[in-house]
């Protein structure tokens, strides 16, 4: 039999990693309100389910979106024919200022550095191919997500070198990380290539301060090696301060720009991941390119670009969805970790993305990682609920785990927390009053945002609320 | 404003900085020619028309009509129900009722003489993204492919770039138009051999691009029973399949496999794209069809690169799961193929130029050696550069297609108005009398 090769028959798809093992158990048993009420809650996928009633509104009202509408078909055939490897100019446009609004209009972003990939993980495999050689090396810090060992390495031959951070600073990216990992990985002859950045953070939710920002542009230049920063959860950012994009610092101090890529999508902003629309963009000329060569493994669809153009440069719908973005991963984030806090679960202090970094380090057995797999199995079998072990996130400390919180209706988010309260009093690891007391706790502060401070009351949302019908999107049609 | 410092060169990698993306082949010179002076019936009656471009455009006013009459392909115009659902899947195995209406609809163009099964197709972001990523899969960094010559000069790019696998030619000459022969294939094997280059596969392309010819049934069994032999992988890129202007003539590896009861099925992989059939290439739409289950979940995982934005599957698996639509398009797209294809043999023939029997594509293999001062690839490129300045046609010199034979050139028919083709023919007339005259 014909022999396949070393990359098809090696381990670098990655899916042997725990990150995978939770969705199993979920697909064999998926949670349904009232088909499967016992089965697993899906709280491993970082989508944002929240406002898809906002777009569908939108789509009603603008039938020229669609090249299939009656509205929308003279365009069918242009768009049809459409293969150019630049892109629709309306869509890159549209692209370019959207990721301008979502930092505020602080920065602009020039359309014709917009190259076009299949997705985030299509954009993050293509800049890797554009910088680096198999054998050398990306400095990433951890935790991180579990997909970059596969889009980073799987078909380029490139290496990761962790950067470890830990929570005695709240997992925050010093000088003093980065440069032990880059001397570490030199002393082993790995020559390191570039830094990558996650920010916002997947998994922590956290972002960056301007000063941390500016200690790392000055470390890269520094080493002269490339900083991709992955920027896919920017505006997923619901609580002040504001976001502080890599595009704004390289304003503010010297830098080489030709080391300077940014790693862009519209699957978690926006919550379109099955629309594959990754970008890449680079202030390095030659990266650009090259890149733009490389983007014909991964266009975007064109019915898909003319869609997004019509949508993304519609202002007063970008304002208005990007603030009500926000607000509701605010409503749902706050409520998710009061509850939690009540019960006795405690999480790293985020203010963005769609998942908190849970800390479950005191109901670990001992202080290992075998004991967090064991506790995981538990959340999976006994608790009902996926959930991601820091482990696969290449955490060094044994403990954590991310859970999602934007990809399901209230009334889901309910039963989790109901869950979860359960497991915890059963395990006797707090006492926790029953649900009437706890609405009644009006003397409970909560720390807010002057700009979206809330009353209590509005956090505490009626069981009864219930959607019509799951938004869990079944792995298979 | 920040000062202005000599900064020291930042490495790029190996791949970024070498040429294997091919752009500065001829194929794309022309090109260039053309967007700077484009043809245009009533503003630019004097541009350059656009003749290397294989793209399809004979059948949408028949895709235009099926969006009139079924709105449910537009889903999100009354109420948006779906939209939801289609904007958060991203499972890499792809819509089950577009790969089954995408099974259909290869089975169709097949004449119902092969049977697919949608759980080994794969969807990638075109055929571009398919076949770079079976050769992923099929070979490592180093390893070669057998291609028979001419070829697709977008092979150079997409087996060979990011990959590192080398493409070792296959020569096939005018002497048996263009057939591939086992002497042929054991030459370009040995070369290999010679090279140290470690074969992998062979792959072709059938229908053929530039050929626009399909490979005969004896060629196909001589194929495969070369690959069993030599214990290597045959793709077989069928892009062109439902172009082909009469249904019986096409014959798909698939069908050799099916009379040799599925025996050294797991070799073969079959690539397939809706850009030229159905005239969609925005939409990117590739397929890899594998009767080997390891290549077809590896592919399945890599497509994750690549994957087809799942608002195009939904209206796709709409359109093409429509029975009646599809029987009807496949019929009409050929009738219509084959009548362009009668249209530019006969203007040709009146100029006084023969073209290699065809009847597959969207373009014909034209003859001009005769043309030539001398058998070169010089004078190929000399007369191409004469046909593209002042005839102001853009058409592919065959030395861009790798073809060992200089003078020919592919000619694509199918991406304009018949009246548009009437002037390129018109145009080609008058060089050939103005030639005979001096």
């Amino acid at each position: 039999m014909a022999a396949i090769s070393k990359i098809a028959t090696g381990n670098g798809h990655g899916e042997n990693s725990a990150y995978f093992d939770g969705w199993k158990a979920y697909e064999i048993n998926p949670f349904h309100p009232t088909d499967r009420p016992d089965g697993v809650i899906q709280m491993g996928l970082a989508e944002n389910q929240l406002c898809f009633d906002f777009i569908e509104k939108w789509l009603m009202e603008h039938p020229e979106a669609s090249i299939c509408t009656a509205e929308g078909v003279s365009k069918f055939k242009e768009t049809a024919l459409f293969q150019d490897y630049h892109g629709i100019p309306e869509f890159r446009q549209a692209v370019a200022k959207f990721m301008g609004k979502v930092r505020g209009d602080r920065v602009k972003f020039d359309p014709d550095r917009i190259v076009m990939s299949g997705g985030a993980t299509g954009a993050h495999e293509m800049v890797a191919f554009c910088l680096a050689d198999p054998g050398e090396a990306f400095l990433v810090p951890t935790p991180y997500y579990p997909g970059f060992d596969r889009d980073l390495r799987w078909r380029t031959g490139v290496e990761l070198v962790p950067v470890v951070c830990d929570s005695a600073n709240d997992f925050k990216i010093t000088i003093d990380s980065l440069q032990s990992a880059y001397h570490k990985a030199q002393e082993a002859n790995i020559k390191i290539k570039g830094l990558l950045i996650t920010n916002p953070s997947n998994p922590l939710g956290t972002f960056m301060d301007k000063d941390t920002l500016k200690n790392i542009i000055n470390f890269v230049n520094e080493k002269n090696i490339h900083l991709i920063g992955d920027e896919i959860y920017a505006a997923t950012v619901f609580m002040e301060p504001e976001f502080v994009s890599i595009s704004e610092v390289i304003e503010e101090v010297e830098c080489n720009r030709d080391l300077i890529h940014i790693v862009y999508s519209l699957s978690k902003d926006m919550g379109f991941p099955g629309f594959r629309v990754g970008i890449v963009y680079s202030y390095n000329d030659t990266v650009t390119s090259c890149a733009r060569k490389m983007s014909s493994f991964g266009l975007v669809s064109s019915q898909t670009q003319h869609l997004i153009a019509t949508m993304l440069s519609n202002d007063e719908f970008i304002d208005n969805f990007v603030a009500e973005s926000r607000e509701r991963l605010f409503k749902r984030h706050k409520y998710f970790t009061w509850t939690l806090s009540q019960i006795g679960i405690c999480s790293l202090k985020s203010n963005a993305g769609l998942f908190i970094w849970m800390d479950l380090r005191k109901l670990l057995k001992e202080k290992t990682f075998e004991a967090e797999m064991d506790l995981w199995r538990v959340i999976i079998d006994e608790v009902k609920l996926n959930v991601s072990p820091g482990s696969s996130f290449h955490c060094h400390e044994p403990g954590w785990f991310r859970v999602c919180f934007a990809n399901m209706d209230n009334y889901t988010m309910e039963i989790a927390l109901s869950r979860i309260r359960n497991f915890m009093v059963k395990n006797n690891e707090t006492m926790v009053p029953p649900r009437n007391k706890l609405l009644r706790r009006t003397s409970l502060k909560l720390s807010l945002s002057r700009s979206l401070s809330r009353k209590m009351d509005d956090f505490i949302m009626s069981p009864s609320i219930m959607s019509p019908q799951s938004p869990l999107v079944q792995a298979r049609t | 404003m920040a000062i202005e410092i000599e900064q020291p060169r930042v490495g790029l990698s190996k791949v970024a900085v070498s040429k294997t993306h091919g752009e500065d082949s001829p194929y794309f010179a022309g090109w260039k020619a053309y967007d700077e002076n484009p043809y245009h019936e009533t503003s630019n009656q004097s541009g350059v028309i656009q003749m290397g471009l294989a793209e399809n455009q004979v059948s949408f006013d028949l895709l235009e009509k099926y969006l009139e009459e079924h709105s449910e392909a537009s889903s999100w115009g009354k109420g948006a129900p779906g939209f939801r659902e289609n904007a958060l899947f991203q499972d890499y195995h792809g819509l089950k009722s577009f790969r089954q209406a995408m099974a259909n609809f290869m089975e169709q163009i097949r004449g119902g003489r092969a049977k697919f099964d949608p759980d080994r197709i794969v969807l990638t972001a075109g055929a571009t993204a398919a076949n770079e990523l079976l050769t992923f899969i099929l070979a490592d960094p180093g390893d070669a492919l057998l291609i028979p010559t001419p070829y697709y000069p977008g092979f150079d790019r997409d087996l060979r770039w990011r990959t590192g696998v080398n493409i070792v030619p296959i020569h096939c000459d005018s002497s048996n138009n263009f057939q591939i022969t086992p002497e042929a294939m054991e030459a370009a094997y040995q070369s290999a051999e010679s090279m140290n280059l470690k074969v992998r596969g062979i792959l072709i392309t059938n229908p053929s691009n530039p050929l626009g010819a399909t490979i005969q049934r004896s060629a196909l069994e001589q194929i495969l029973d070369f690959a069993v032999n030599k214990n290597i992988h045959l793709v077989s890129d069928e892009i062109y399949s439902g172009s082909t202007f009469s249904s019986s003539e096409f014959i798909s590896i698939a069908e050799i496999l099916e009379t040799r009861g599925y025996k050294d099925a797991e070799r073969v992989h079959i690539v397939y794209s809706l850009s030229k059939d159905l005239g969609l290439p925005g939409f990117r739409v590739g397929t890899i069809y594998s009767y080997n289950d390891q290549v077809v979940t590896t592919a399945r995982r890599m497509s994750s690169f690549t994957l087809i934005s799942s608002q195009t599957q939904h209206l796709l698996a709409c359109m093409l799961s429509n029975k009646e639509f599809s029987e009807n398009y496949i019929k009409t797209n050929r009738e219509r193929l084959s009548k362009r294809y009668d249209m530019i043999i006969k203007g040709l023939k009146k100029a006084g130029i023969e073209c290699l029997k065809g009847n597959a594509g969207l373009f014909c293999w034209m003859n001009l050696s005769p043309l030539l001062e001398k058998p070169t690839r010089e004078s190929e490129l000399a007369l191409w550069k004469v046909i593209l300045n002042e005839v102001k046609l853009n058409i592919s010199p065959g030395s861009s297609c790798h073809c060992s034979e200089p003078g020919w050139f592919r000619v694509c028919f199918a991406n304009m108005s018949e009246q548009t083709l009437e002037i390129a023919l018109e145009r080609i007339h008058k060089f050939m009398e103005q030639r005979k005259r001096n």
